[in-house]
């Protein structure tokens, strides 16, 4: 067992390869860099291969087991002295520095070691005439360590640290160009919003630790299963929904969206790597390993299933009509990732994960393509700018309109596979409204395959609409930047054939990889879920196929084509200065979805500073302002008050020791003995003779008092 | 032997008194240093008579303490003339000191430690 027991290796090749970058970077050559960060990207990917490879006879041979290795004891002690009292007892706190393989992390690891490999190779290529080479890649390194910790992590303190670590990557690397104000503004959006999410998270923690006693997954697990907490119990309710708000920073769900659409101003792999493939994803694996826990508090659930359903629809509205390429992607990204929360909410863990799994690459391929686009186009971002490029870049074009067939869920593409799965499992779910999540679902479909299309033809077909020194530039990119290209595009197309559900005759392996993840206990009942009955059994997910889920396949083909239909009418012939028609037809609705339903400026008004809003100056609600008058006046007047009673308590200890301690205490006796030897001094004459006096009457009085006693 | 001019160890004791009496005024009273050495001379003599009769009187009695070998008193008198003696050397030699920093010889005019 070769790479399971060097598992830690994996997230250590990417570590070292930042430190290196971080101490020599900038004496390196570009081929060293290369040579050091993409190298130590490629072994942890054939490391990742070999670990899962080996974790699969492993697993045939232990049961199914969660394969862990731990490195050594992090948090805690063995000796029983961090011992604390939760809820029912009292537990001996201890986090590892443990790392976890099963079915759920060896996904995870697969891509995003594979996904993370290609994005590398592509940087070589993008960022060959930039600035800052060495720490583009010493910070891509960074973020791969980071995310791999929070993928292998065996207990929920090492994953928060992986959390916080691609957070800061994430930081770092959207304010690459930092010199921009505008990027450097994304940059401390995105990590304070993300921050938001982390307090969640670290409450959620506390919960589980207090509640539980242990945040290793393991004992968590086996805490939840275990029949002791009834289902719908009102702490694990609130730990999971404080987890959920964690998963909404990371993962850029409503209401903590508003980073991810600013995110683009970072590099294009940034976004590709970070905003769609892999830190964005944090979040659902996170929900994923609690799954046991959500399971338990149905509450959660209904609101993890509301929220994605609604962030899907939202976003997508908002990605109808925006014009630069990446804004388009990145509010796709978000849409996408409710729809995989929304998976997760009606209980349907396995048809989410494989959702992220297909979403990986069609979105990074996606990403990556728009920057070959860009880099074609000598920075051009603005769609309305491009057009008629199928001709002229040829394997960037074929390769995201496989892409692009895919999102939008067109069979027999990955997309269409994973995106079906979810709205069969949100529609045979027990309870009207499930019904009615699945409405909005199918119209985000049918957005995601208009906005999607729209994409297309506005840059590949179309009558170009750039200046005409841009048209003469536009060239194909490197082999470099292509070959990732061509490799995404055939994961795209074939990665899909790994679910192939039952009722088109498939083995949906994927699902039952993941079976030992999403087991339920044996003391648990599940209360709402229709198929509850079948999954307290440990039977998959659906048995017979009811013809009701062939309906709902063809309608969401149906959703796919009609919305193919709809752009490649309004944008085929696009030519300069085109309408959108949604100008053209509903202009209030045109500027609200262009203006991202104001979010953004309402955060403001509520939190920050003063807003216009065209030419009405609104007032400031300022909660931010408040918070931090707050925080400067009262938390900080606090300190400072408990400082100056310190110095007071000091002073008057000062004075006292002063003036009463030494005044009275010790001077007092010398000044009383030197008022008393004036009168005594004046007995000192100096006289040998009457010194000789005085003891002589001494010696006298001696006798008579020796004899008439 | 108790008539009135028996001369018996008490004759000898009270003139061991008077004569340490004298010496201990002189001591007191008297302004010149030189006198009162001779005076300090006077007391140990004195104490030197009562140890001799004393002795004589043991020598008397019999018993464990008496016998003609009960000679402590004469022993303890050679040992205090030598005492004596070496006092004087001290003494004359502090006289010296004494009047080559005051230039007189009185007692009461080196009163220095006055306060």
């Amino acid at each position: 067992m070769l790479f399971l027991d060097h598992i830690w290796i994996i997230p250590l090749l990417p570590a070292v390869g930042a430190a290196i970058m971080f101490f020599f970077g900038r004496r390196l050559q570009k081929a060293t860099v290369n040579a050091v960060c993409v190298g130590a990207v490629v072994l942890a990917f054939l490391m990742a291969c070999g670990a899962v490879v080996q974790y699969t006879s492993w697993a045939d041979a232990n049961h199914h087991q969660p394969y862990q290795k731990i490195l050594y004891t992090w948090l805690g002690s063995d000796t029983g002295h961090l011992t604390y009292a939760t809820h029912d007892g009292s537990a001996n706190f201890q986090a590892d520095a443990g790392f976890l393989l099963d079915p759920l992390s060896s996904i995870w690891l697969l891509f995003v070691t594979g996904v993370g490999m290609l994005i590398h190779i592509y940087s070589t290529g993008y960022m060959a005439h930039e600035g800052g080479y060495y720490r583009f890649f010493g910070y891509l390194n960074l973020f791969m360590f980071s995310m791999l910790t929070l993928i292998l992590a065996n207990n929920y303190a090492l994953m928060f640290v992986g959390w916080e670590g691609v957070g800061l990557c994430s930081y770092l690397l959207i304010g690459f160009y930092f010199q921009r104000k505008s990027a450097s503004d994304a940059a401390n959006k995105a990590f304070i919003v993300n921050r938001i999410g982390d307090a969640g998270f670290l409450l959620g923690m506390f919960f589980i630790a207090w509640y539980m006693g242990s945040l290793r997954y393991t004992d968590v697990i086996a805490a939840a299963h275990s029949g002791r907490f009834a289902i719908g119990d009102p702490f694990i309710t609130a730990a999971t929904l404080l987890l959920f708000v964690g998963a909404c920073g990371k993962s850029a769900q409503l209401p903590l969206y508003i980073w991810l659409p600013d995110a683009m101003e970072g590099p294009t792999p940034v976004s590709a790597l970070i905003h769609a493939a892999t830190m964005v994803t944090a979040g659902v694996y996170m929900v994923a390993r609690s799954n046991a826990l959500f399971v338990l508090a149905p509450t959660s659930m209904k609101t993890v299933a509301i929220i994605g359903a609604l962030t899907a629809i939202f976003a997508a509205s908002i990605g109808l009509v925006q014009n630069d390429i990446k804004r388009v992607l990145a509010y796709s990204t978000v849409s996408q990732l409710g729809y995989m929360f929304l998976a997760l909410g009606v209980g349907a863990f396995a048809a989410g994960v494989f959702h992220v799994f297909t979403h990986a690459f069609f979105k990074a391929l996606l990403f990556l393509g728009a920057g070959s686009v860009i880099h074609a186009m000598s920075g051009e971002q603005d769609m309305r700018n491009m057009g008629a490029l199928s001709e002229k870049i040829p394997i960037t074009y074929r390769t995201m309109f496989i892409a692009t067939l895919a999102i939008a869920g067109i069979p027999p593409f990955a997309g269409f596979f994973s995106k079906d799965e979810i709205l069969w499992q949100t529609w045979i779910s027990e309870g009207g409204a499930y019904r009615i999540l699945w409405f909005i679902g199918y119209l985000t479909a049918l957005m995601t395959a208009f906005y999607m299309f729209r994409l297309i033809y506005l840059t590949f077909y179309s009558k170009p609409r750039m200046s005409h020194e841009v048209e003469h530039h536009v060239h194909e990119s490197p082999k470099s930047m292509t070959m990732p290209l061509v490799v995404l595009a055939l994961c795209s197309v074939f990665a899909g054939f790994l679910g192939w559900p039952h009722s088109l005759g498939g083995s949906d392996r994927f699902a039952k990889f993941l079976d030992p993840v999403f087991a339920r206990g044996e003391a648990q009942v599940l209360v709402e879920e229709g198929k509850g009955q079948q999954l307290a059994a440990g039977e998959k997910e659906e048995e017979s196929t009811s013809p009701i889920e062939y309906a709902l396949m063809g309608l969401s083909v149906a959703a796919a084509l009609a919305g193919w239909f709809a752009a490649s009418r309004f944008y085929r012939d696009a030519d300069k200065g085109y309408v959108e028609p949604l100008a053209a037809s509903a202009p209030p609705v045109y500027t609200t979805l262009v203006n991202k339903y104001y979010v953004d400026e309402g955060y403001d008004y509520v939190f920050t500073g003063r807003r216009k809003l065209g030419d009405v100056r609104l007032g400031v609600l300022g909660l931010g302002e408040a918070s931090a008058w707050v925080d400067t006046n009262v938390i900080d007047g606090a300190v400072n008050a408990a400082g100056w009673m310190t110095r007071l308590t000091a002073r008057i200890s000062g004075w006292w020791d002063k003036w009463i301690i030494d005044g009275i205490g010790v001077n007092g006796p010398a000044i009383l003995a030197r008022m008393l030897s004036y009168p005594a001094r004046l007995f000192e004459f100096g006289l040998v003779q009457w010194y000789a006096l005085v003891m002589t009457a001494g010696l006298v009085g001696l006798v008579f008092y020796y004899v008439y006693h | 032997m108790h008539g009135l001019l028996d001369i018996s160890t008490l004759h000898y004791l009270v003139l061991g008194a008077a004569l340490f009496l004298l010496g201990v005024i002189g001591v007191l009273t008297r302004r010149n240093v030189v006198i009162v050495l001779m005076s300090i001379e006077l007391i140990l003599n004195a104490v030197n008579l009562n140890l001799v009769a004393f002795s004589r009187y043991w020598q008397g009695m019999s018993g464990p303490h008496g016998g003609p070998m009960a000679l402590h008193g004469q022993v303890f008198a050679i040992l205090v003339i030598t005492d004596a003696a070496a006092e004087a050397a001290v003494g004359l030699g502090i006289l010296i000191a004494f009047f080559r920093n005051k230039e007189t010889v009185n007692v009461d005019e080196v009163n220095l430690l006055k306060w």
